[in-house]
């Protein structure tokens, strides 16, 4: 391969404190202050889960010390139905475009895409960084929702007009603040373009010699379809919130119809169709299940290997099949409109391809479990968690069959089966792909050890928490639980009223444990043993460089690919070949 | 610590298939003439997807517990999956499509029989308005013909829900407009969905039927009820601050309850 004849791309290293650790051009730190950013966003959606959760069970009981931090939307700790609403939007739109989207992808993608290529840095350091406080950006002024008069949006993170589009007569928090969520999300989608091309351009232009394409690491290769899928999703979520915001802001009917009628007003739009910002939002929405999953797939199939000390079966199948999802996922979006009114028969042609996606996605797995045959398992925090990883995604994707057909979906749409399904599979699936990623590459990121017996624990008690708080939710949805509801007032759901108060004990009990996590890694990143270059005897780049990396990652010379990623099992004392030894 | 791992996982997923086998919790009983074949297909969906949910967990377990590394003694040589790849690409390829080929070319038909196919002729024509918070319903009347909607006219305060203008439309003035759906049984029955606002949905799960509502369109959903009772309607779309409480009932009566029923609201206009 004569690709990548390495060009300096890394500015030498700045003096000043603020230009090393704050305004940063380093991959390395802006991944780590992506990661960082994301700790704070996971930590703040966690929180209003337990407040939702915690009302689900006991609505009459007040949450101590809410009061005080909301009190219009908490008047003596006992929240109110908008109030509930509020939280589950800022949750969702936190968790899905602040944690799923910026850890497993921004974060651990760009601190190690360049290592894992054999560059010195991105492509474009300076639009790197400056993705990153684009990002932030973002995030605070969705958290400044929080502050405005009316309180946060309540229309969902998915926000279907024309709830979203009118303005204040829909209700409180639908003025400044779902202006300020439509302005967050559109900043949000800039930083993911540029973000998104600076991986590509990465992957494609600045590879070392010898890294072909066949010898970047699965996680690499993860990021880079990511990339792609990204680019195009979030090129189409940008022009649709702008529309929203001309539509609440400059008096536009994009998705107003005429004649309708909101708290005895009649709206004075004409022309727009809600069904528009409904395929707009999903033709992102389905390919962003995929961006939160993907680098998951590709940790996780990093990862396994190195601890089954043995090479991931079929790793060129996993490769199409990446690539075969990411084409599939631009043909699926339909699925969350079977009953939006959409014309039906297009219900049983969206329907084809969310089904055969459900091939690539089985044979992955498949080769996951593949690859543990004949193995001699090393069980590490990591390692557990990409193990954990492939029971949840299971579970998670199976509960798909059931959505992907418009005859089924017919009684489960809107209730809880969906919420346990969207949850396992992209929400506590790729958590558990953070998780390993972090277990795995802490010790590269920061040079210093994680607590193995903390991280153990964290990941019983985590792996076995999910399990009681998302499997249940199957069960409401088959009794008809509808979701998105602030209380239950229905009398059919009487009888339900104590499932509901396990899954929140469960889901306080997970969240606690999370706890375990956040102490280890504060303590590790200060007190951790040294760690060595290469603690887990893993193949590709990033362990042929010292921990941490230094600046230019490699100390001004250039590493030279010799081998594929997928290299262990050998016979002889070393059981794998590390890609920059020489041949 | 592999072989816990292994016993962990089987007991999530026995457990958690057997709450899923033997309804532990379920769907209702079903009362229309179309769910029987969703229960159906729900029934099918649950038994291959659950076998596969439970051989998944149960392969992942299995080697788990079989291929950990030990801690004593010297390392074994690693052993690669028998045939590579190939077998398992065509096991995933076959079972799922076979599955995928089953499940659409029932499923399909049963979606079809409920959204892609006219209602029979002589259906019991019902408007339904969903709006900020409520569901109200509206019947012809004696003279079989409903008024127009004026949004312009739309007045809670005044129960002048759907915007009729009796003084100057003679269609309206016979309407009956109520807050409950009253179908009878047996009679195929189609609604005629309109969204005064933002976008609602209807949800009766006994029925095996749900449909949003979307401003701007008039969206026609068909059914026919086989059992007297009293059901829960409700909205699944999130709408705003009362979503949670936006609830209606439907009553299921006999045809002669329904005929009397029918008349009496028409003698009270």
């Amino acid at each position: 391969m004569t690709h990548g004849v390495a060009t300096s791309h890394a500015p030498p290293r700045p003096q000043s404190f603020l230009r090393r650790h704050v305004f940063s051009v380093d991959h390395k730190v802006i991944g780590r202050q992506y990661l960082d950013l994301a700790l704070v966003a996971v930590v703040t959606g966690m929180v209003l889960s337990w407040i939702m959760r915690f009302h689900l069970g006991w609505p009459e009981t007040p949450v101590p010390g809410l009061g005080k931090l909301a009190p219009t939307g908490a008047a003596g700790g006992v929240i109110t139905p908008e109030y509930y609403l509020a939280l589950m939007t800022m949750h969702g739109t936190i968790m899905v475009f602040f944690v799923l989207t910026t850890a497993p992808f921004a974060g651990f993608g760009n601190f190690f895409l360049p290592i894992h290529v054999g560059a010195e840095d991105m492509a474009f350091p300076r639009i790197n960084m400056m993705s990153f406080w684009v990002t932030l950006v973002a995030f605070l002024v969705l958290l400044s929702a929080f502050f405005v008069g009316d309180g946060p949006p309540l229309s969902g993170w998915t926000a279907y007009a024309p709830l979203s589009a009118v303005g204040k007569d829909a209700g409180p928090g639908q003025g400044v603040g779902q202006t300020l969520w439509a302005i967050s999300i559109a900043i949000f989608c800039v930083a993911q373009l540029l973000g998104s091309l600076n991986f590509i351009a990465t992957t494609l232009d600045l590879r070392t010699r010898g890294m072909s394409l066949a010898r970047l690491p699965f996680a690499t290769w993860a990021w880079f379809i990511t990339s792609v899928i990204g680019l195009v999703a979030f090129a189409v979520l940008m022009p649709a919130c702008i529309l929203l915001i001309l539509d609440r802001v400059a008096g536009t009917s994009f998705f107003i119809p005429a004649g309708l009628v909101i708290s005895d007003r009649l709206q004075p739009h004409a022309g727009g169709s809600p069904l528009l910002w409904q395929h707009l939002f999903w033709f992102f929405g389905h390919p962003e299940v995929y961006i939160a999953i993907l680098p998951g797939f590709g940790i996780v199939s990093q990862i396994l290997p190195v601890f089954a000390r043995k090479p991931l079966l079929g790793p060129r199948v996993f490769i199409t099949c990446l690539i075969a999802i990411a084409f599939l996922s631009y043909t699926v979006w339909g699925h969350h409109m079977f009953l939006s009114g959409m014309n039906p028969l297009s219900a049983t042609l969206f329907s084809v391809p969310t089904l055969v996606i459900t091939i690539p996605a089985t044979i992955i797995t498949l080769l996951w479990i593949g690859t543990l045959y004949g193995a001699r398992l090393r069980f590490t925090s990591a390692s557990l968690f990409a193990l954990g990883f492939v029971s949840v995604f299971v579970s998670g994707g199976i509960s798909g069959f059931f959505l992907a057909q418009p005859s089924t979906d017919i009684y489960l749409h809107g209730t809880y089966f969906v919420v346990a399904h969207f949850h396992f599979v992209m929400g506590v699936a790729a958590m558990f792909g953070i998780f390993a990623g972090t277990y795995f590459w802490f010790p590269k990121m920061f040079g210093r050890m994680m607590n193995e017996t903390l991280g153990r624990w964290h990941f019983w008690l985590t792996f076995i928490g999910v399990y009681c708080v998302f499997m249940p939710m199957h069960y409401l949805g088959l009794a008809g639980n509808v979701r998105r509801y602030s209380a239950f007032t229905d009398e059919y759901l009487q009888p339900l009223i104590p499932l509901h108060r396990f899954i929140t004990i469960a889901a306080l009990f997970t969240g606690a444990v999370q706890l375990i996590f956040l102490f280890n890694l504060i303590r590790s990143r200060l007190r951790g043993p040294k760690a060595p270059d290469n603690p887990w005897e893993a193949t590709t780049l990033e362990w042929s460089t010292s921990s941490p990396p230094p600046h230019d990652n490699f100390g001004g010379r250039q590493p030279v690919v010799s081998h594929g990623p997928n290299e262990y099992g050998n016979a002889g004392p070393r059981d794998y070949v590390m890609q920059a030894d020489p041949q | 610590m592999g072989k816990l791992f292994a016993v962990v996982v089987t007991v999530i997923a026995l457990v958690s298939a057997a709450i899923f086998a033997f309804h532990v919790w379920w769907l209702p009983p079903d009362i229309s003439t179309h769910g029987v074949r969703i229960d159906r297909q729900m029934n099918e969906t649950m038994v291959v997807a659950g076998a596969l949910f439970v051989l998944g967990q149960l392969a992942l377990a299995g080697f788990v517990w079989r291929f950990s590394a030990g801690e004593r003694g010297a390392p074994r040589p690693v052993k690669s999956f028998p045939g590579g790849p190939t077998p398992l690409v065509v096991l995933a390829t076959v079972l799922v499509g076979i599955e995928i080929l089953v499940l659409t070319f029932v499923g399909s038909k049963v979606w079809a029989d409920v959204y892609q196919t006219p209602p029979a002729p002589g259906a019991l024509q019902i408007e339904v308005l969903g709006e900020q918070f409520a569901f109200y319903f509206r019947y012809a009347g004696a003279d079989g013909k409903f008024g127009a909607m004026h949004p312009e006219m739309m007045n809670d305060a005044t129960e002048n829900f759907f915007g009729l203008d009796p003084a100057n439309d003679t269609t309206a003035r016979d309407d009956i407009v109520v807050g409950s759906l009253v179908i009878p049984i047996n009679q195929p029955v189609v609604l005629e969905m309109h969204a005064k606002d933002v976008n609602h949905s209807f949800y009766v799960p006994e029925l095996r039927i749900q449909q949003d509502f979307v401003p701007g369109l008039v969206i026609p959903l068909h059914f026919t009820a086989t059992t007297p009772g009293k059901y829960e309607l409700v909205c699944t779309q999130l709408c705003g601050l009362g979503h949670y409480n936006m609830r209606a009932f439907v009553e299921v009566k006999t045809q002669p309850d329904f005929a009397q029923w029918l008349k009496e609201k028409a003698a009270a206009l």
